[in-house]
């Protein structure tokens, strides 16, 4: 166990820390501007894994293709969600809690649709990448490196919309005071339908590199939680400390697991109790105040 | 449909009111989201198992058992979790109800005691868990909670609680001691969840932790709200409903967990309040109507009058 036994383990950690940033961003996307935590996210990236799944065995689609596929078909999902479920809701104005049950109520749904309308049991997807290159030692699947390639360049363009575009611009506002902001003329309901479907577009990316690393299932919500700790961890609200936890949470859940594997799963919880103890606000979340 | 079926379901029921009604403190009066309780009915189970198998210890000890650790272990996670704001709570509570459930998934236990063997073994769990809840035994127990409860959620202590729910600052400026009455409404509904674990393990015959996911905690937080927040009868009647209805829809098979999500989903738009809308429903209010129209008293007396209003 030398050196490069550590740098493998370190590059399977970045693989997995990329794939939950894919699904992270999108929780904390959505925390930053409607201050609930959608538990449906994990619906839409399980989708999102069947659609690659099924592009690319039953439609025969290139990888490409699939993969397109999969960012249009969740990112439709996550937005139809938002128009049939969060939408009443907000209109309303109801408090956040009702918003995380009506989440928790369309995870149940999409789960058991999935389970009822195609079936339980884990699929493999076909081996689209099964050569893998070896650079100074290192075996590294192609798979692994067009995750880390595909994460990276998505989270760069997403980090590209929200810091130089005028939508982009508008989400910074409506995250920093939504009420202010749609009364300076910012639509609120664009704003929100941008983040759903960015959110969504990134779920299904991470669906598809999930499907092909791993197995598809309805019951994916296990992965998915952990993304969500990973939120958590970095600071939720906060796309940069998303980022940086899900990074740091693949990496030190890949070395305990090398250590001890049954091991990883209770980790995560127990860091993601720490955190909430230590700082709640995770490593790059602003403080919240507590507001009469 | 045998006797024997709808017994089933109504233990299941029984237990599963007891941890509603602890959420329904929790949760219904003193506004705090859980998505963790399913933790806290799987230790309360493991430790009555443990009392009732390794120890030779009798039924009740082991119910009282199971509760009072997982009530110790509420209180231990109020301390450090009651000062979250918001989201937060909800969130470690998550957190801790799947750290439980993954400590058991890799707990080894062996022991012999007395020349007997006990054995834990992880994700297979404990078997042969000797089965000694019945219909009797649950439906004596909830209604004891239920009563229990129901002083509770009137006395001043239940008045202090809705203060928080409704608005926690200005509870707080009223002179409540704001952390003490969540604490109890955390340790409460810990004690509820670890009792019904213990009938829980004692119904099924065997324990293992995939039975304690966080769809679990997930289910009896939305019976809370289906029942209605800030309604004892509405939790009963929202419990009740919600553990039959899977079983009235057993003909359609996989997809009634379709539906029950797309229930939740309408009720959250449609009425927001719960079946009960925050009422109780009044068993002696509804009596009293009844003989009195039965007498055929055209007027009825002013004292009655004034009974009804206080109630």
């Amino acid at each position: 166990m030398g050196i490069g036994y550590y740098l493998q383990q370190l590059v399977n950690g970045i693989c997995l820390g990329g794939m939950y940033a894919l699904m992270s961003v999108g929780y904390s996307l959505v925390y930053s501007i409607m201050n609930f935590s959608n538990f449906a996210h994990g619906g839409v990236i399980m989708v999102g894994a069947y659609v690659g799944y099924y592009a690319l065995t039953a439609l025969g689609c290139p990888f490409l293709i699939a993969f397109l596929l999969c960012g249009v078909g969740s990112g439709l999902l996550a937005i139809v969600i938002e128009r049939l479920v969060y939408n009443p809701l907000r209109k309303r104005h109801a408090p956040s809690l009702y918003f995380i049950i009506s989440a928790m109520g369309a995870s149940i749904f999409l789960e058991n649709f999935v389970i009822a309308s195609i079936d339980g049991t884990p699929r493999n997807y076909p081996a689209v990448f099964a050569n893998s290159i070896s650079i100074g030692g290192l075996s590294l699947g192609i798979d692994s490196l067009l995750m880390i390639i595909v994460s990276a360049a998505a989270l760069l363009i997403l980090m590209f919309i929200i810091q130089k575009t005028k939508i982009g611009l508008a989400i910074r506002a409506c995250s920093y005071n939504e009420r202010a902001s749609t009364l300076m003329g910012v639509n609120g309901d664009l704003v929100i339908f941008t983040v759903f479907l960015m959110g969504g577009i990134l779920a299904g990316f991470a669906g598809i590199l999930y499907g092909m690393r791993f197995i598809v299932k309805p019951t994916i919500g296990q992965v998915t939680n952990k993304s969500f700790v990973a939120a958590v961890f970095g600071g939720l609200g906060s796309l940069p400390g998303a980022i940086l936890g899900s990074l740091l949470l693949g990496i030190m859940e890949i070395f305990v697991a090398s250590w001890n594997s049954t091991l990883r799963d209770l980790f995560v919880y127990a860091l993601l109790i720490l955190v909430l103890v230590v700082k709640p606000s995770g490593l790059m979340g602003k403080v919240t105040e507590d507001k009469a | 449909m045998s006797w024997y079926y709808i017994e089933g379901i109504l233990i299941q029921s029984c237990y599963t009111l007891l941890i509603v009604l602890g959420l329904s403190i929790l949760t219904g009066y003193t506004g705090m989201f859980s998505f963790g309780h399913a933790g806290f009915v799987c230790i309360g189970g493991y430790v009555s198992v443990i009392c009732t198998m390794a120890f030779d210890l009798p039924y009740a000890v082991g119910l009282l058992a199971g509760g009072l650790v997982s009530m110790i272990l509420g209180a231990g996670l109020g301390r450090i979790t009651l000062r979250l704001k918001g989201d937060y709570f909800c969130i470690a509570t998550l957190g801790v109800g799947e750290a439980i459930r993954l400590i058991f998934n890799n707990l080894q236990l062996n022991w012999s005691i007395n020349g007997k063997n006990f054995m834990l073994d992880g994700a297979k769990g404990i078997a042969s868990v000797p089965l000694k809840t019945t219909f009797g035994i649950s439906l004596v127990i909830v209604v004891i909670f239920v009563i229990a409860t129901s002083f509770l959620v009137n006395s001043k202590h239940g008045r202090c609680m809705l203060a928080i729910r409704e608005n926690e600052l200005a509870a707080q400026m009223s002179g409540i001691n704001t952390f003490s009455y969540k604490m109890l409404a955390m340790c409460m509904s810990a004690l509820y969840a670890g009792i019904a674990g213990g009938m829980l393990a004692h119904y099924f015959g065997y324990l293992q932790p995939k039975m304690f996911m966080m769809t679990k905690s997930t289910e009896y937080t939305i019976m809370v709200i289906f029942g209605g927040m800030g309604s004892i009868t509405g939790s009963v009647v929202g419990t009740v409903l919600l553990c039959a209805l899977p079983e009235l829809l057993r003909a359609v098979g996989d997809w009634r967990l379709v539906f029950y999500g797309l229930a939740v989903i309408v009720i959250m738009i449609v009425r927001p309040m719960g079946l009960m809308g925050g009422k109780e429903l009044r068993i002696g209010y509804y009596v009293n109507r009844l003989t009195r129209k039965l007498l055929k008293k055209s007027d009825p007396l002013p004292g009655g009058d004034e009974e009804e209003e206080a109630q």
